[in-house]
């Protein structure tokens, strides 16, 4: 391709094309999305159907701390991620350390609530409707924290070992969308299993 | 042009030992192996899936025949469903798009060369996964090895009542770990057509190939999300006595027809878009003119992206809806006919007063062309509701979504075959060899499909084991099957031609079709790195400005 037809000219504008992490980012998010867009209709479809209880008036509980919890780490890694911009390592290891401990309070919590609900209310996945798209829907998001801490953790290490630099940023801040995602999620699933669904 | 080509490196791979060629192949992250590994994987998979389909069709030549048992007919039928559409087309369709995607929008590889080996080898475990029921899907219960619960897998068929053992787990899982390997494979065809063109080349200035497959990353997104999260219900209530599907605890099966619907009628686009994308790359080269109305093919494919989303419901008429229910997947399924229609006559236009070369490429597009028109036409009728309530389940639905599937898609992946084997190979094809495939298949073709249309309006049904003589199914079921040995044959020929031409075809040169895009602006087949100097673009048409200075393509566009 070495034809004088198609040399960069002066009259080309700078080139510039959006962020590859980005795009996979948003685009796999949308992928997720429409996966628990699928488990939510489910929930909304099965709401009231089931034949036998515990129905979901009866032993469901709000889960505020939790959801305050969850919610609150959006706001901690993003700090983390403009820390690490600013080329503030030690400040970005502390506010991850904290989106990191959220996290892991969230998951403990759904844990504690998940226990309460089988061995004290005989709830499970096989009881009724209800149990079977109750603990697909919480599950799933479960599942998705889960795959965050992780890679959460493993940045943790890098930080631990010295190696994150600001040059980082950017990958770091990619990896927030999908935590935020993670968040926005459990809005929607609060909103339908614990306030409309109860 | 091919002589200013700048090789880099002259190393030849060919005189390493075997045991590291193949190494080289299982590890490989280069957009092209992989590509070519996806599509070798479809062909065998083809040959299975074609085996099964005439194991049907044998079946059924005559009436109270007894080939197979009634429960290997309803394992080879839902065998060859599955496997033609997740194992043969995605991956021969996404093949193509792996391997040209980045030639064409002249970049070096895949935004995620690393994702793009993953999902190849999920998909090629999935297939794996869903022949080892034959040998594994007994479990302990002595039930039966393969799937039977059709391609659909209606419940209850697919409680633990009424299919015990682990054939339908097989099923479910195989469908399971294909379906990330295509979500990863349609994160990463966005990316790379949003993040890695080369200068120039703006999303107006894009071969309607990548555009097409910008359309097809999107759909793959939104439509195999659902089948995903469907399945995963599928397997709670296999493993974990979840009651989704489960009608006797209140659950409803009508729910699963919804969840896989609206997964499989965007599949069928997701299909057929990358089909558009070869016929709208091969008909303008053969005709010798830029394509007809490039913006209107652009926005009546975001169309049919987006519409494809509503028609749904359209496979559940006799299911029962309500009348509005009827009415809206109706109007849908009519309206999503306009775009299409839009394309064939774009198609047409390029065609109208251009210098036609009929060589093999062109001869499929044609075909194509025709029997697609037909199978749009059949869509239509299918697509009313009240028609649909006489035919529906019969095998006038087999013959349309063949003549969509076969006619329509199979028919544009042999062009494609014959257009870009050149440049993944290096070599020519026989010519001759390749008209005798075109002939045989079309009759073939002709002969089986156009005539099941016929058992069907009779009231022939689908997936019926054998049937009695006098109802006037025997003479249309035999043309029926005789026609598949023609189609048989095509293929043999289609195989042995590969494999001829790839040991002993004449060298290709690096653009035997004097063609546009990119792609044929570097050597056959091209060096790993693709280009030695990212290209420049100015056009639609960049290979064109090159050959013509003196009028080039950027003055007008």
């Amino acid at each position: 391709m070495s034809s004088a037809a198609i040399t960069r000219t002066s009259i080309e504008p700078e080139w510039i094309l959006p962020s590859r992490g980005r795009v996979g980012m948003f685009s796999l998010i949308a992928a997720e999305a429409a996966i628990f867009t699928i488990f939510v209709v489910a929930y909304i479809f099965y709401m009231g159907k089931s034949l036998s209880g515990p129905m979901p008036k009866d032993v469901l509980e709000l889960p505020i701390f939790n959801t305050v919890c969850l919610l609150s780490s959006s706001l901690t890694i993003h700090l983390a991620v403009r820390a690490l911009r600013n080329a503030k390592v030690g400040a970005f290891g502390l506010w991850w350390f904290v989106t990191i401990a959220l996290g892991t309070t969230f998951l403990v919590g759904t844990g504690r609530e998940w226990q309460r609900l089988i061995s004290e209310k005989g709830l499970t996945v096989s009881t009724n409707l209800f149990g079977t798209t109750y603990y697909s829907l919480v599950g799933l998001h479960a599942f998705h924290v889960t795959v965050g801490l992780i890679a959460l953790a493993i940045g943790m290490i890098f930080t631990v070992l010295g190696k994150v630099k600001p040059e980082h940023s950017e990958r770091a801040d990619i990896f927030s969308l999908y935590w935020h995602f993670v968040d926005a999620v459990w809005i929607v699933v609060f909103t339908v299993v614990y306030i409309i669904g109860r | 042009m091919a002589s200013e080509t700048l090789a880099l490196d002259a190393i030849d791979h060919r005189a390493r030992p075997i045991g590291d060629r193949l190494h080289d192949w299982v590890v490989t992250v280069d957009h092209k192996k992989l590509g070519i590994l996806y599509i070798i994987y479809g062909i065998v998979f083809l040959i299975i899936g074609g085996i099964e389909a005439a194991i049907i069709r044998i079946q059924l030549i005559v009436p109270h025949n007894h080939f197979v048992s009634p429960e290997v007919f309803n394992r080879m039928f839902t065998m060859h469903g599955t496997t033609m559409i997740f194992f043969v087309v995605m991956p021969i369709l996404f093949g193509f798009g792996t391997y040209l995607i980045p030639l064409m929008i002249g970049a070096r590889d895949m935004a995620f060369p690393r994702l793009n080996a993953f999902s190849f080898w999920l998909t090629a475990f999935g297939g794996l996964l869903l022949y080892y029921s034959f040998i594994g899907g007994n479990g302990l219960y002595g039930a039966g090895n393969a799937p039977d619960v059709g391609w659909f897998a209606y419940a209850p068929l697919t409680a633990r009542a009424f299919s015990p053992g682990h054939s339908t787990d097989f099923w479910t899982l195989g469908l399971l770990v294909s379906g990330f390997g295509s979500i990863g494979t349609g994160v990463n065809f966005i990316t790379t057509i949003l993040c890695m063109r080369c200068p120039g080349m703006t999303l107006g200035k894009m071969p309607l190939l990548a555009w097409l497959n910008l359309i097809v990353g999107g759909m793959v997104i939104f439509a195999i999300s659902p089948l995903t999260a469907a399945q995963i219900m599928l397997s709670i209530d296999r493993y974990l006595g979840g009651h989704f599907f489960d009608t006797q605890a209140g659950g409803s099966a009508v729910l699963w027809m919804h969840f896989f619907w609206i997964f499989g009628h965007p599949e069928v686009y997701i299909l057929v878009v990358p089909a558009f994308a070869f016929v709208s790359e091969i008909v303008p080269v053969f005709s010798r003119k830029p394509i007809f109305g490039y913006p209107v093919m652009v926005a009546a494919t975001v169309c049919i992206g987006f519409i494809s989303f509503s028609v749904w419901a359209h496979h559940m008429f006799t299911v029962g809806m309500s009348s509005s229910g009827n009415t809206f997947f109706t109007v849908t399924t009519m309206i999503i006919a306009v775009p299409t229609g839009i394309k064939i006559f774009n198609w047409i236009g390029t065609m109208w007063g251009g210098k036609i070369q009929f060589s093999t490429p062109m001869l499929f597009c044609t075909a194509f062309l025709f029997q697609f028109l037909i199978a749009g036409l059949t869509g239509i009728m299918l697509g009313a509701s009240p028609f649909n309530w006489q035919l529906g389940n019969s095998y006038f639905v087999i013959a349309h979504f063949h003549y969509v599937i076969v006619g329509g898609i199979v028919f544009a992946i042999f062009g494609a075959f014959y257009y870009w084997f050149p440049k993944m190979t290096g070599r020519m094809y026989s010519e001759t060899l390749a008209k005798w495939h075109f002939w045989l298949f079309l009759i073939g073709f002709h002969l089986t499909f156009d005539f099941m249309h016929i058992p069907g309006i009779l009231g022939m049904p689908r997936r019926i084991y054998t049937y009695e003589p006098g109802r006037g199914w025997e003479i249309w079921n035999l043309i029926v099957t005789i026609g598949v040995f023609f189609q048989a044959l095509g293929i043999l020929v289609f195989v042995f031609n590969l494999l001829r031409s790839l040991a002993k075809g004449e060298p290709a040169g690096s653009d035997p079709w004097d063609a546009w895009t990119l792609e044929w602006s570097t050597t056959s087949p091209p060096p790993e790195y693709n280009f030695a100097k990212i290209p420049v673009v100015r056009s639609r048409r960049p290979l064109w400005d090159i050959k013509h200075p003196e009028d080039p393509d950027w003055k007008y566009e």
